[in-house]
């Protein structure tokens, strides 16, 4: 089953008396697991498709069902519930808190969401186990590398569990070598079957990415799953 | 979100910006301060005056010559024109009326007193035994003026402490002849000291004599004052209309001017309470301003912060999570000052009360509950804009500030 269904999408911005689409006739399914690379220029269309995925902003036009369920007409309440539970967010310049540690930072969705501390300490344990990081938990952002404090990123943006994971050029602020260490780790979520989607404009990660989908102008100029009716 | 997790959340970032934190609750310190120690100044100057007055003795009626016709002190005390003397007969017929307990007349002049070898100016009280009832006095040693005819005053005088100390020093007084002006008078009496005395009297320089001494002293019939004890703090407006009655008959006319202690008492009590009042006001000007400040730091947080604000509606914090949280911010920083400033206002009202230890400047539980109260409600009113404002980021926007 698709976890992701976007139909007819559209979004427009008004900026002073010019109209701009940044997103026209959008028709896109993602099934559950997928890794998936959106590409294109700058302006294309890409960043606004990936907030519109993790309900940072609303269509204004279309439907978009995550996990079968209609999730645009949801009240900003019911979106922040969904962005905490099932959509995880990687950003090109990390967000990290700066005053939190690592730990910290890693628990914050979890109090977000209202999870006991005790039952935090121990996911966030786990977790920084996980990554690689638990020499690391009491350090402040500025404190870590920059490969290190994506993977802090990483580790809280899966901390809920999340169906689906959102990167927006997540080596964007890395150097090569640590690039490719983060898109492994991706990768390595995704290979234990967290959908994986991911903004860039580096062709050489783009084409790591089961499925490639090509923006131009708003509109989805290919889909490598479907290079037929992408074409048309 | 838990409310103990939004508190932590809100200590956590007023800590991570410790010079904005610190200047605001400085701020808000210094108002609350402001208030606590400028009530305790006027409260201070009303409890002082209040325990002056009562140092005066309980149920106290004081008659004075002349009219006047606002009652309590005013300029027409001094500026009547022909006021028939109190005298000592008259004193000695208010005795006979009935709601009146003790009479004492009072007779004041200044003279100079020469004993061992020493001279000084002293305030000399020519009045009688009863005096020493209606003042509540207490003797350090030997015993008060003698119980005797008003008008055949035995040649005794009784000294005030510091009298006592600057011209006796550790010598004995007792029985000692002591110079007032012309006469020869034997001290039967110390004071003990009280540090006490309304309009300069203090009774630790004064020296007691009978009033018919102190009249042929000072060459004179009539007497400065009448004290009179009612049997009763309820016989007090008795004894006001039977002294003005009496003195009227005698006198002709009512040319005499009759104030309680209570009168005076209630006017300087209300006086009082006004200007601190007012002082209290004015301070809370102060707090008015550091609630501004608070939301000006507040708004500058929401600025420096928003890119924080939009990583937690991207990790699923809802609206109110997010206003409660600056909210929270707010009212900490309010609380902490608001603390901080009563701690420095006490302490500032005890070095008050060390520099002036007979100045009771304590903050009224009013100016206290009034200024934290309001300290805490500026800041969470002035916190309610800017948490707004963060709560309505857009998102995407928000996280493209970094």
């Amino acid at each position: 089953m698709a976890v992701i269904q976007l139909a007819g999408i559209e979004r427009v911005f008004h900026l002073g008396d010019s109209v701009v689409h940044a997103l026209t006739g959008l028709d896109v399914a993602i099934d559950a697991g997928e890794y998936v690379a959106i590409m294109g220029p700058s302006g294309s269309g890409k960043s606004t498709l990936l907030n519109l995925l993790g309900l940072l902003d609303r269509p204004d036009a279309g439907a978009y069902r995550l996990e079968g369920r209609d999730v645009t007409t949801l009240s900003p309440d019911e979106q922040a519930a969904v962005r905490s539970r099932r959509i995880g967010f990687v950003f090109q310049s990390f967000h990290l808190v700066p005053r939190l540690t690592a730990a910290e930072n890693v628990a914050l969705p979890m109090m977000l969401a209202g999870i006991p501390a005790a039952e935090r300490a121990a996911r966030v344990r786990q977790a920084l186990k996980d990554f690689g990081l638990d020499q690391r938990a009491d350090h402040r952002p500025d404190q870590l590398s920059g490969g290190q404090r994506q993977r802090v990123a990483i580790a809280r943006a899966t901390i809920m569990q999340p169906a689906v994971l959102l990167a927006d050029e997540p080596t964007g602020n890395l150097d090569r070598a640590t690039g490719d260490d983060v898109i492994h780790l991706l990768e390595e979520l995704n290979q234990r079957g967290m959908t994986l989607i991911i903004v860039t404009h580096d062709p050489k990660i783009g084409t790591r990415a089961g499925r490639q989908l090509m923006m131009e102008d708003g509109e989805l100029k290919s889909d490598s799953a479907r290079p037929a009716a992408a074409a048309g | 979100m838990r409310s103990a997790d939004v508190l932590r959340f809100a200590r956590d970032a007023a800590a991570g910006y410790p010079l904005r934190t610190s200047l605001s609750v400085l701020a808000m310190a210094i108002g609350v301060a402001a208030v606590v120690v400028l009530t305790s100044l006027g409260d201070g100057a009303r409890r002082y005056v209040v325990e002056q007055f009562s140092a005066l003795g309980s149920n106290l009626v004081i008659v004075l010559p002349g009219r006047s016709a606002t009652g309590g002190f005013s300029p027409a005390n001094a500026l009547t024109t022909t006021p028939r003397d109190l005298t000592v007969d008259d004193a000695f017929a208010l005795t006979r009326l009935p709601s009146v307990r003790r009479v004492a007349p009072l007779t004041a002049g200044n003279s100079e007193i020469n004993a061992n070898g020493r001279l000084r100016e002293v305030v000399v009280a020519g009045t009688a035994s009863t005096y020493f009832d209606i003042r509540s006095f207490k003797m350090a040693q030997g015993h008060f003026l003698p119980e005797a005819d008003w008008s055949r005053g035995a040649p005794v005088v009784v000294i005030g402490a510091k009298i006592k100390e600057e011209i006796f020093g550790a010598n004995p007084a007792m029985g000692e002849l002591v110079r007032l002006g012309d006469r020869r008078l034997r001290v039967v009496g110390v004071l003990k000291a009280t540090g006490q005395g309304v309009g300069g009297m203090n009774t630790d320089e004064v020296v007691f004599v009978p009033v018919s001494v102190a009249q042929s002293l000072f060459n004179t019939s009539t007497l400065f004052r009448i004290l009179i004890e009612a049997r009763s703090r309820g016989e007090i407006e008795a004894v006001k209309r039977e002294v003005t009655a009496a003195l009227k008959a005698r006198h002709g006319e009512e040319d005499i001017t009759v104030i309680t202690q209570d009168a005076v008492l209630a006017t300087f009590d209300k006086l009082l309470r006004a200007l601190t009042a007012a002082v209290a006001g004015i301070a809370a000007i102060s707090l008015a301003v550091a609630g501004i400040l608070v939301m000006n730091v507040m708004l500058v947080a929401v600025t420096q912060r928003t890119a924080e604000i939009g990583l937690l509606k991207a990790l699923g914090a809802r609206a109110a999570t997010i206003r409660n949280a600056f909210m929270a911010e707010a009212a900490m920083l309010s609380l902490v000052g608001a603390v901080t400033g009563y701690g420095l206002g006490l302490f500032g009202a005890f070095v008050l009360r060390q520099v002036y230890p007979v100045f009771p400047a304590y903050p009224p539980d009013w100016a206290v509950i009034a200024a934290l109260g309001t300290a805490l409600g500026t800041g969470m009113l002035f916190g309610i804009m800017p948490a707004r404002r963060a709560a309505k980021l857009d998102p995407v926007q928000a996280l493209m500030k970094h």
